[in-house]
């Protein structure tokens, strides 16, 4: 179904590697062979406004990268425009580069819908549909593609074991996904982005609103699904940005001249061991020591 | 184990007399303002009831409007009424859905279109209902189309006239579905289209069937209208076809009403009733389909 490699994806990931930064210092060479996209000082709009400014940063394979930082710093709006849900707000502007398999994001070639097949998002608030558990996996498979009653009931059930939750539901598959506790239901959505064999998982804030059983239960499965789903996690839980990440961005705000609402800005990126043990930024460290924000 | 107590706290109320009296004066005044419109309606559903109880019989049902007291029927106002404001009431709910999915999914909320579409239907909702009928006699059942007096001429125009109450009703449905579907969908790769079919739209039909009745309730009880667009006082078979000339169950009550006969007034009575059930009937149905649409979720 879902093509990981094709040959002119290959060589453009080449071409744009070429003229792009994909190694970090201290992060093993071999990485730069495993990204799969990029952001090139990615700056967001909100009208006016600009929300965040020039982020530079990337995403590889067999990695959770962490998104984190004060509130209002514009993690989620960078995470929104890394697979173009910024589009449905209608004041938001991209500006930058997102190269996805070095094809950009935001160029003629990427078409919204297909944009957001392949890179799938969990949001911070679980948001089942009004329907079964059953027909919200099947929702995505039955939009994007035509399947056989027991392809799909094979598709369900495989993203419902990914995501941890088919043993709680396989006799309840018929019943309304609302039935389930908020865990349950944020497990669902992850189930849900799955069904559609995605390349890449955006999760903003995924455990905000869990307790640290279901948090815990979540944690694991990332783990678990990231060698298949490079994936990327909105926290506000620095032990959590330690415990699962691979690699951290540390957004920070900075007031700029002319307006009064800050700026958001990405301050350091890097391996999560190095971001924690030894930041480079006098922010970073009093922000992972839990001095601010 | 034993909690002290505080003195420094207190628990009782720190409302104001005063203030407890105007309370008081404002739930009295919610209180007659409830009793009176239920007072109303059941003195009025009483004596109608009353009134109209002897002509409740299949007689009066099956017989058609009539100029006689004695065999004034109600059969073919009935069937009338079913044959003007069934195909008004589709047509303008399947109008009503597309324009307001048009409206709430694919336009911009400060663009001109909405705006001016917005201006439009506003002042559309506010337009009495006789300048409907004008206006159909004008271009419906003369003028350019020149479709006469018939079934089709009424239930276009009665059509017109409930569109923007359908099309206010669907925008507060599809507007009232949580924007967590839609993201959800669009996270998936659906397109606006897909969406709106696959999400909003179902997640909308309680609120839209909810709504939409008011319009045909609105068009079922409607004779200004009709008077000006040829409905007959008196018919003696039901309409076969779109073509057909026809009358409706609030025309007919209004001409027993105004016979001088008494015995008419029965039957003005009997003709409410059975109005009124349709209308009840109605309701349930846009009850049932918004339970069944709940229940599914
Ligand atoms: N739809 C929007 N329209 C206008 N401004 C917005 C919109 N969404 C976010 N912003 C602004 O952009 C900035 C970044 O917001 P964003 O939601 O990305 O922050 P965040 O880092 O995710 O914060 P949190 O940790 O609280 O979720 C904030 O100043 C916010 O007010
Ligand atoms: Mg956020």
């Amino acid at each position: 179904m879902n093509e990981t490699t094709t040959p002119t994806a290959q060589s453009l990931i080449a071409s744009s590697l070429s003229k792009g930064d994909g190694n970090i210092p201290g992060v093993n060479s071999g990485r730069a062979a495993q990204i799969v996209m990029e952001a090139r000082d990615l700056s967001v709009y909100y009208g006016d406004f600009l929300a965040v400014r020039q982020a530079t940063f990337s995403i590889a394979r067999n990695e959770i990268t962490a998104f984190i930082g004060p509130s209002g710093c514009g993690k989620s709006t960078i995470l929104r425009s890394l697979n173009r849900m910024n589009d449905l707000i209608h004041s938001a502007r991209v500006v930058g580069t997102v190269l996805y398999r070095g094809i950009d994001l935001y160029g003629p070639l990427a078409d919204p819908g297909e944009v957001r097949r392949r890179i799938g998002m969990v949001f911070q608030k679980p948001n089942p549909f009004p329907k079964s558990i059953y027909d919200n996996v099947a929702f995505g498979p039955r939009v994007n593609e035509k399947f056989t009653k027991s392809e799909l009931d094979g598709v369900v059930e495989d993203s419902l074991r990914k995501a941890a939750l088919w043993d709680e539901v396989k006799d309840r598959l018929k019943a309304s996904a609302f039935s389930l506790s908020g865990g349950q239901q944020q497990r669902l959505c992850i189930a849900r982005a799955l069904a559609v064999n995605p390349d890449v998982l955006l999760m903003d804030e995924p455990c905000s609103a869990l307790d640290p059983i279901a948090t815990g239960r979540i944690e694991d499965l990332m783990r678990e699904i990231k060698s298949e789903y490079p994936i990327v996690i909105v926290t506000h839980n620095m032990q959590q940005a330690a415990r699962v990440s691979d690699m951290t961005a540390f957004f920070s705000v900075e007031s700029t001249g002319d307006t009064n609402r800050p700026t958001g800005m990405l301050v350091e990126y890097d391996r999560t061991v190095d971001m924690f043990s030894h930041p480079h930024d006098e922010r970073t460290l009093s922000y992972v020591s839990g001095r601010m924000g | 184990m034993s909690i002290i107590l505080d003195p420094s706290v207190s628990l009782t109320s720190t409302v104001d007399g005063k203030r407890r009296r105007k309370d008081m004066l404002f739930l009295a005044l919610l209180w007659f303002g409830i009793l009176l419109a239920v007072v109303t309606l059941v003195v009025l559903l009483v004596d109608t009831f009353l009134t109209g109880r002897s002509r409740l019989n299949w007689e009066f049902l099956s017989g058609h409007t009539s100029p006689f007291a004695e065999d004034a029927g109600v059969q073919s106002a009935i069937f009338g009424s079913l044959w003007v404001v069934l195909p008004a009431g589709i047509s303008s709910l399947l109008i009503a859905i597309g324009t307001a999915a048009y409206l709430e999914e694919f336009t911009k909320p400060e663009s001109k279109v909405q705006a001016f579409i917005n201006l439009t239907i506003q002042t559309l909702a506010g337009v009495p209902s006789i300048v409907y009928g004008i206006l159909g006699l004008a271009f419906v059942a003369r003028g350019p189309l020149d479709w006469g007096f018939t079934v089709r001429t009424a239930s276009v125009v009665l059509a017109m006239m409930i569109l923007p109450v359908m099309i206010v009703a669907s925008r507060e449905a599809i507007r009232a579905v949580p924007s967590s579907y839609r993201e959800g969908a669009f996270a998936l790769g659906c397109s606006r289209w897909q969406c709106v079919r696959q999400q909003v739209l179902p997640a909308a039909v309680p609120g839209i069937a909810t709504g939409s009745i008011l319009g045909v309730s609105r068009a079922l009880g409607e004779s200004a209208p009709l008077i000006m667009l040829g409905a007959l006082a008196y018919v003696s078979s039901n309409p076969t076809g779109f073509g057909d000339y026809y009358t409706v169950l609030p025309l007919s009550i209004y001409k027993y009403a105004t016979e001088a006969d008494s015995e008419f007034q029965y039957a003005a009575a009997g003709a409410i009733i059975v109005l009124l059930a349709m209308l009840l009937v109605l309701n349930f149905t846009a009850i049932v389909i918004r339970d069944r649409s709940r229940k599914s979720l």
